[in-house]
C-alpha cells in the first residue's frame, strides 16, 4: 500500500531547500506560498528520496473569502504518496502558476480546475475550457453560482405553472 | 468541398463554433415543443377517399420502424435488452438498428441529454428521413429527471426536438419500452398522407 508522508516531515525537507516557500504543514498537507509553488514542485519531483514523479489529482475547494487548490502527488519509484496545497491571494483574483510544465498530467486537471471552479493557471500551455463549452455563463462548482441572476442556463427556461408536477 | 472546408477549420474555431451552437439551442429551449395530443381523434378527421392507402402505407410503415442505434445513457442497456431474445423488439419488425440516421424512421432517445450532446443529438434527428419519430425513454429524456435543475442537462428532450412518445421510468423495462413502442405503432396507424402529424 502506498504510505501517505507526514506534511511536517514533508514541511522540514523543502523549508531545507525553501525557507520561505512553506506556510503551514500539519499531518495531512503542506500549505505553499503560490509563488514559490513552480520550484517546490520541480524540487518534489527530482530530489532523491521524495522523487515525486505522478500528480494524481488536481482539485479546488471554495472556502468563500479565498480558493485553496490541493495536490495529490505520488511516486512510483518508493510507493509514497503526500498532500500540497496553495491558496489564492482572494477570490476576486484567483490566480495560482501552473505546475504543467512539472507535470504534464497537470494540463488537463487545471483545465478542469479552470473549467468548473475559475482558478487562473498562470502560464498554462492552453488554458480554456474542456467540460463545458465556450461561452458558458460562470464557473458551475463555485458556491455563489446559483445566485447569479438570469446566468445559469435553467434560469432561461418558463417555470412550471403552479401546482403542476411532471415527475 | 465541404469537407475540405471543415479540415481548415482551427480547433480555436471548432470550439468557438461549439459554444455558439449549444448557446443558440439554449436560447431557443425556452418554449419547448409542443406535443401531438390529438392524434387518438385524427381518425375523424380522415378523408375517405384514401382511406386505402393510408392503410396500406401506414402498415408499411408501423411494421417496419426501423431505430437508429443511439444510445446516451443508462436507458440504452434496457433498450439493448428489449433488441435481445428475451423481449425480442423484432416481433415488432423493429429489430433492425439502424447504423446510420439516413435509415432509420425512430430515434429513442435513452438517457439524459446534455447540453453539450444537444447539436449532436438534433443532427442526428435531422439527417433522419421524413417520416420519422421520436421516442422519449426515461424521466431524463422526458423532464431531465433528477438532473433538471443541473447547469449542464437539457430539461426534457422536447426542449430541442419534437417528441412523439414518452415512456417513465428510471429507467423503464423493456415491457415498458415495447408498450410504448406499441403506442407508437398505434399513432402511426392514425395517419393519413393527407394529415400528417
Amino acid at each position: 500500500m502506498t504510505t501517505a508522508i507526514s506534511g511536517i516531515e514533508l514541511a522540514n525537507q523543502i523549508k531545507a531547500s525553501f525557507a520561505e516557500a512553506v506556510l503551514e504543514g500539519d499531518e495531512r498537507a503542506v500549505i505553499l506560498r503560490s509563488e514559490y509553488l513552480t520550484q517546490v514542485a520541480s524540487f518534489l519531483k527530482t530530489t532523491p528520496g521524495l522523487e515525486f514523479d505522478y500528480l494524481s489529482h488536481v482539485t479546488a475547494v471554495d472556502y468563500l473569502d479565498y480558493f485553496e487548490v490541493i495536490y495529490h502527488i505520488t511516486s512510483l519509484a518508493h510507493n509514497h504518496s503526500a498532500v500540497i496545497k496553495v491558496k489564492t491571494p482572494d477570490r476576486d483574483n484567483p490566480e495560482v502558476p501552473s505546475v504543467a510544465s512539472v507535470w504534464c498530467g497537470a494540463n488537463l486537471q487545471e483545465r478542469e480546475v479552470y473549467d468548473l471552479m475559475g482558478v487562473t493557471f498562470l502560464e498554462h500551455p492552453n488554458l480554456k475550457r474542456v467540460l463545458l463549452w465556450e461561452g458558458f455563463p460562470g464557473h458551475p462548482l463555485r458556491k455563489d453560482f446559483l445566485t447569479l441572476e438570469g446566468k445559469s442556463p435553467w434560469q432561461t427556461i418558463e417555470p412550471l405553472e403552479e401546482g403542476h408536477h411532471v415527475l | 468541398m465541404e469537407i475540405e472546408k471543415a479540415a481548415a477549420l482551427s480547433t480555436a474555431e471548432i470550439h468557438h463554433h461549439e459554444g455558439e451552437l449549444i448557446n443558440s439551442l439554449i436560447e431557443r429551449s425556452r418554449q419547448p415543443f409542443s406535443d401531438d395530443i390529438d392524434w387518438l381523434e385524427r381518425e375523424l378527421r380522415r378523408n375517405i377517399l384514401v382511406t386505402s392507402v393510408d392503410k396500406v402505407l401506414n402498415w408499411g410503415r408501423r411494421s417496419s420502424v426501423w431505430p437508429v442505434s443511439f444510445g446516451l445513457a443508462c436507458c440504452a442497456i434496457e433498450m439493448i435488452s428489449t433488441a435481445v431474445s428475451r423481449f425480442d423488439i423484432a416481433r415488432f419488425g423493429m429489430e433492425l438498428f439502424r447504423a446510420s440516421p439516413r435509415q432509420a424512421d425512430l430515434m429513442i432517445v435513452s438517457g439524459t441529454v446534455t447540453w453539450k450532446m444537444a447539436p449532436i443529438v438534433r443532427r442526428v434527428y435531422d439527417q433522419m428521413p421524413e417520416p420519422k419519430w421520436v421516442l422519449a425513454m426515461g424521466v431524463c429524456a422526458i423532464r431531465g429527471g433528477p438532473f433538471t435543475d443541473s447547469y449542464s442537462v437539457v430539461p426534457g428532450v422536447n426542449r430541442i426536438l419534437p417528441v412523439d412518445v414518452y415512456v417513465p421510468g428510471c429507467p423503464p423495462r423493456p415491457e415498458a419500452l415495447l408498450y410504448g413502442l406499441m403506442k407508437l405503432q398505434e399513432k402511426i396507424d392514425k395517419e393519413s398522407i393527407v394529415v400528417r402529424g
